[in-house]
C-alpha cells in the first residue's frame, strides 16, 4: 500500500509515545529511523527518565549520563520526531490507526522558542529549592553565622540537568518568590533574551496518530510510608534513587560522597533492601527486582569512593538473575569487602548524629545493631503517578497493584487488550535499563508492523498528521 | 456524653489508680463513663490460634454486654482494647464462626458496637482543646516523654488510631495538660511485656533501652496508657541501677493521673503508693502537688 493508499483508508501514520524514559525513547528511535512520524510525550521538562538520575549501570559500571546523553541528543534533534515535553495526555478519542489525542502542555514561564539555554537565571535564582530529579535531597549549608542549614539542590528556575534535553527552564511557582510574595523577577531581569512570562498559561495541543505505544515507567514507594525507616523524616535516611544523586559526578554533591544532614563523609552506610517489596501486609507482595543489583552496585562505588568506610547490606535472599549479575554481586563481596546480612530491618531512628539500625542476622540468628551514618533504603518499585488514569481514558486494564496488564503474559507481552496500543517498560512491572530498551524495540517493532502494512514512510519534511 | 466502660481486670485490682484517675478526669470533661453492670475477664491476649473460638468467647460476651448498654464501648486497658476491638472485627468478618461462637454464649451479635480506645475517645470525641480549657493546673514545663507500648498501635489495620510508627496522641494529650512533650525514638518500642515473668533480665534490658533514650531526650517523667507497660518500666526501675551504674530512675505515670492533677481534680486515690519509683518528689518539688493529696 502507498501513502496514498494510507490516506485512502484513513490511517494516520504516526505514533503517540507515551514517556520519554529509556524504553520510550528506545521506540521512539526504531520507529523514527524506519522513516515513520513520532510523537513523544512527558510529564517532565526534558527526555530521559529515570536512568538520566543514575550515577553508574550495572554490571559494567558505565556512566549512565555518558550512555544516555548520546541517546537523549539523538532524540531530540531527529526530524522524524515531535517532543511534546512538559506535557501529559488529556484525552484521547478514536481508535488504531485514527486516535486523537489532546496533549496539555504545562506553563513554563519562559518563551522557550526564544530561550537559548544559557542558564543565567538559574545561576542567578536566589531561590534554593528541593528538587524532584534530585529526590527531594537537602543538604547541610554552613551560613555565614556559622550555623548549619539543609537546603535543597536546585533552584526555583530550573532545568532537570546540564545535558537536559531540550535545555529549556521552567518555573517552580511552589516556590519561585515572584509567584509566591509577588517581588523578585530576577529571572526576567537578568535573561539576555527576554524569554521570561509569568503570564504563560497552559496550552493545548491535537495530534492525530495511528498507533500508541504506553511507556509509562514506574517510581519508588515513598519514604513517608515507611515509618519504620524514619518515615523521611532522617536526613541521613534516603531511597536509592537518591544515592544515585549523591553518587553521581554530575550530582548534586559532584560525586563526592557526603551525607546530608552535616556533610559529613559517611564511614558506615546500611542498605536496606525490599522496603516494602515482598511485603504483603503494604500490598506489595512482588519483588522489585532491582534492588539487589543497584544495591551492590551503589555499596561498591561507595567502597571505590571511601576506601576504609564500611558498607552493610540488609538483604532477604540475592535476587542476581542476569548476564554477568551474579559475577558482579560475587565481585561486590569478595573484592570490595562489602557486608551482606541476610535479614531484615525491623527499626531506623536517630541518635546522638548516628542513624540506629536494628535488625536481625538470619544465619547466626542474633539481633544486629549499627549505629550508621547513612542509610540507603530500596523501597519497592510501583506504577509511575496517571498511569490509571491513563489505564480509564483507553479502557485498559491495570493488574492489582497498578501495572499494566499484557494482552497475554508470555506470548503478547507488549500487547494490550486495545488494537493498536502497546507497552513497554517499567510501567509493565519492574525492569531493568536492558530490558527495558529491549522491550522498547519489540513495541517498535509491533508498531511498524502495522504502519507498514498500512503504507510507506512520508518524506522527512511532511509533519502532517 | 455518656459512654459504657469496661474497667478490666488490671484496672479493678493494681491499676485501680489508674482507673480512678480515668473515670474522674473523663467525668471532668463531660464524658460519663458507665460500668457494664456485668462484665468477665476479656480473654487477656487474642488467640493467635485462628480455629479455636472458645478464646473469643469471653470477649464477645463482654460486646454483647456493651451493645446492650449503648453503641460505644471504652476501657482504659490497652490490652482489654486490643482483645475486644480484635474480636469485634473478627466477629463482623467471619460470618460462620460468628454463628459458632454465637451459639456457644447464646447471643445474637454481628460486631455492631464500637470499640474505642479512652485515649481515642478523649481525642476525637471529647477533643484535647475542650480537655485544655478545662485545665486548672497546667504542667508547667514538665518535660513528659509519651510511651504506647504496642497494644493501641499493632496490628496497625486492625486497631492503631494513631501513627503506629510516630505516635501522637499522648503527646498532644500532655500538650494540652500544659507539659512540654519530648519525642524519642522508642516510644512505641516493646516493653517486654510478659517476658517479665519468664525472663527478667530480658526485659530490664529492653526497658533500660526505651527509658535511656527518653531521658537522654531530656524526659522527667515518663506518662504511658498501658498497665502492663507501667508496671514493667516502673518495676524494671528497682533493679536497674545493679546492671547500669549511675542509672537515674524516672517515674513512670499514668498519662490519667497527670491529667486529674492538671484538671485539678482530688488526686488522692490515684494509686501513689503503687509506684515502685516515688513519684511525689518530682511532683513536689515542681508545684504541681496537690493540696488535697497531702495525707499520703
Amino acid at each position: 500500500m502507498t501513502a496514498n493508499a494510507a490516506a485512502e483508508n484513513g490511517h494516520s501514520m504516526r505514533v503517540m509515545i507515551v514517556g520519554a524514559g529509556i524504553a520510550g525513547m528506545q521506540a521512539a528511535l526504531d520507529i523514527a529511523n524506519s522513516g515513520y512520524q513520532v510523537v513523544l510525550v512527558d510529564r517532565l521538562p526534558s527526555i530521559g527518565g529515570h536512568m538520566h538520575q543514575l550515577s553508574e549501570t550495572f554490571p559494567t559500571l558505565d556512566c549512565a549520563q555518558c550512555i544516555l546523553t548520546p541517546r537523549t541528543v539523538d532524540v531530540g534533534r531527529h526530524e522524524k520526531i515531535k517532543l511534546h515535553v512538559y506535557s501529559e495526555v488529556e484525552e484521547i478519542r478514536g481508535e488504531m490507526g485514527d486516535f486523537r489525542v489532546r496533549i496539555r502542555r504545562k506553563p513554563a514561564y519562559v518563551k522557550w522558542d526564544i530561550c537559548t539555554g544559557c542558564g543565567e537565571c538559574t545561576e542567578k535564582c536566589p531561590q534554593s529549592i528541593p528538587v524532584e530529579f534530585d529526590r527531594h535531597l537537602e543538604l547541610a549549608k554552613v551560613m555565614r553565622s556559622g550555623k548549619v542549614r539543609l537546603e535543597g539542590t536546585g533552584k526555583a528556575i530550573y532545568t532537570l540537568s546540564p545535558q537536559a534535553v531540550p535545555k529549556k527552564p521552567v518555573i517552580d511557582v511552589d516556590y519561585c518568590t515572584y509567584f509566591q510574595r509577588g517581588k523578585c523577577r530576577l529571572c526576567e531581569k537578568v535573561c539576555p533574551v527576554g524569554a521570561i512570562d509569568y503570564e504563560q498559561q497552559a496550552a493545548w495541543f491535537e495530534e492525530r496518530v495511528g498507533v500508541i505505544i504506553l511507556a509509562t515507567g514506574f517510581e519508588l514507594y515513598p519514604l513517608e510510608k515507611l515509618g519504620e525507616y524514619g518515615g523521611g523524616q532522617v536526613p541521613d535516611v534516603v531511597d536509592a534513587l537518591a544515592m544515585e544523586r549523591l553518587l553521581s559526578a554530575s550530582g548534586p554533591t559532584a560525586g563526592i560522597m557526603r551525607r546530608p544532614s552535616d556533610g559529613r563523609e559517611p564511614k558506615e552506610v546500611v542498605w536496606i533492601q525490599c522496603a516494602g517489596s515482598r511485603d504483603p501486609e503494604l500490598a506489595m507482595p512482588y519483588c522489585s527486582k532491582l534492588c539487589c543489583m543497584y544495591s551492590a552496585k551503589q555499596a561498591l562505588l561507595y567502597k571505590h569512593k571511601v576506601h576504609e568506610g564500611q558498607a552493610y547490606v540488609f538483604y532477604i535472599d540475592i535476587r542476581s538473575a542476569g548476564k554477568r549479575y551474579e559475577e558482579f554481586i560475587q565481585r561486590t563481596m569478595e573484592e570490595d569487602r562489602v557486608l551482606y546480612v541476610r535479614g531484615k530491618v525491623s527499626k531506623v531512628f536517630r541518635e546522638n548524629g548516628k542513624v540506629m539500625v536494628w535488625g536481625v542476622d538470619t544465619l547466626t540468628g542474633l539481633p544486629v545493631e549499627v549505629a550508621a551514618d547513612l542509610v540507603v533504603v530500596s523501597p519497592a518499585m510501583v506504577p509511575s503517578e496517571g498511569t490509571q488514569r491513563m489505564a480509564d481514558m483507553l479502557g485498559l486494564n491495570v493488574d492489582e497493584f497498578g501495572w499494566w496488564t499484557e494482552a497475554e503474559g508470555n506470548l503478547a507481552p507488549l500487547e494490550t487488550s486495545q488494537p493498536g496500543i502497546f507497552l513497554a517498560g517499567a510501567g509493565i512491572g519492574p525492569k531493568d535499563i536492558p530490558e527495558a530498551v529491549w522491550q522498547g524495540s519489540g513495541a517498535a517493532g509491533k508498531a511498524l508492523s502495522l504502519l507498514s502494512c498500512w503504507g510507506e514512510p512520508k518524506s522527512p519534511d511532511d509533519l502532517s498528521p | 456524653m455518656k459512654i459504657s466502660y469496661f474497667p478490666g481486670c488490671t484496672l479493678n485490682t493494681t491499676g485501680k489508680g489508674f482507673d480512678n484517675a480515668v473515670r474522674a478526669s473523663a467525668a471532668a470533661v463531660g464524658l460519663d463513663l458507665v460500668e457494664l453492670p456485668e462484665w468477665n475477664c476479656c480473654g487477656a491476649t487474642y488467640p493467635l490460634i485462628i480455629d479455636n473460638m472458645l478464646e473469643l468467647a469471653a470477649p464477645a460476651h463482654i460486646l454483647v454486654a456493651a451493645r446492650d448498654e449503648g453503641s460505644t464501648v471504652t476501657t482504659a486497658c490497652t490490652t482489654c482494647y486490643n482483645v475486644l476491638k480484635r474480636t469485634n472485627r473478627f466477629i463482623r468478618e467471619h460470618e460462620e464462626e460468628r454463628e459458632r461462637i454465637n451459639t456457644f454464649i447464646e447471643a445474637e451479635y454481628s460486631g455492631e458496637v464500637e470499640v474505642k480506645d479512652i485515649l481515642h475517645l478523649l481525642r476525637d470525641d471529647v477533643g484535647f482543646d475542650v480537655v485544655q480549657e478545662k485545665v486548672q493546673r497546667p504542667l508547667q514545663d514538665l518535660k513528659v516523654a509519651s510511651y504506647y507500648g504496642c497494644m493501641v498501635l499493632r496490628p496497625p489495620d486492625e486497631v492503631a488510631y494513631d501513627d503506629p510508627d510516630h505516635p501522637q496522641s499522648l503527646d498532644d494529650l500532655m500538650a494540652a495538660l500544659g507539659a512540654t512533650p519530648v519525642d524519642f525514638a522508642h516510644k512505641n518500642e516493646c516493653c517486654g511485656a510478659y517476658l517479665a515473668v519468664k525472663d527478667p533480665a530480658v526485659t530490664q534490658e529492653m526497658v533500660y533501652t526505651i527509658l535511656k533514650s527518653a531521658q537522654a531526650a531530656g524526659a522527667e517523667a515518663v506518662a504511658t496508657n498501658c498497665p502492663l507497660c507501667q508496671f514493667n518500666l516502673d518495676k524494671q526501675q528497682a533493679e536497674m541501677r545493679r546492671s547500669h551504674a549511675g542509672y537515674q530512675p524516672v517515674p513512670i505515670f499514668y498519662f490519667s493521673q497527670l491529667m486529674g492533677l492538671a484538671l485539678g481534680l482530688d488526686a488522692r486515690d490515684y494509686g501513689w503508693e503503687r509506684h515502685y519509683v516515688d513519684v511525689l518528689p518530682l511532683l513536689r518539688e515542681r508545684g504541681f502537688w496537690n493540696g488535697m493529696t497531702d495525707d499520703s
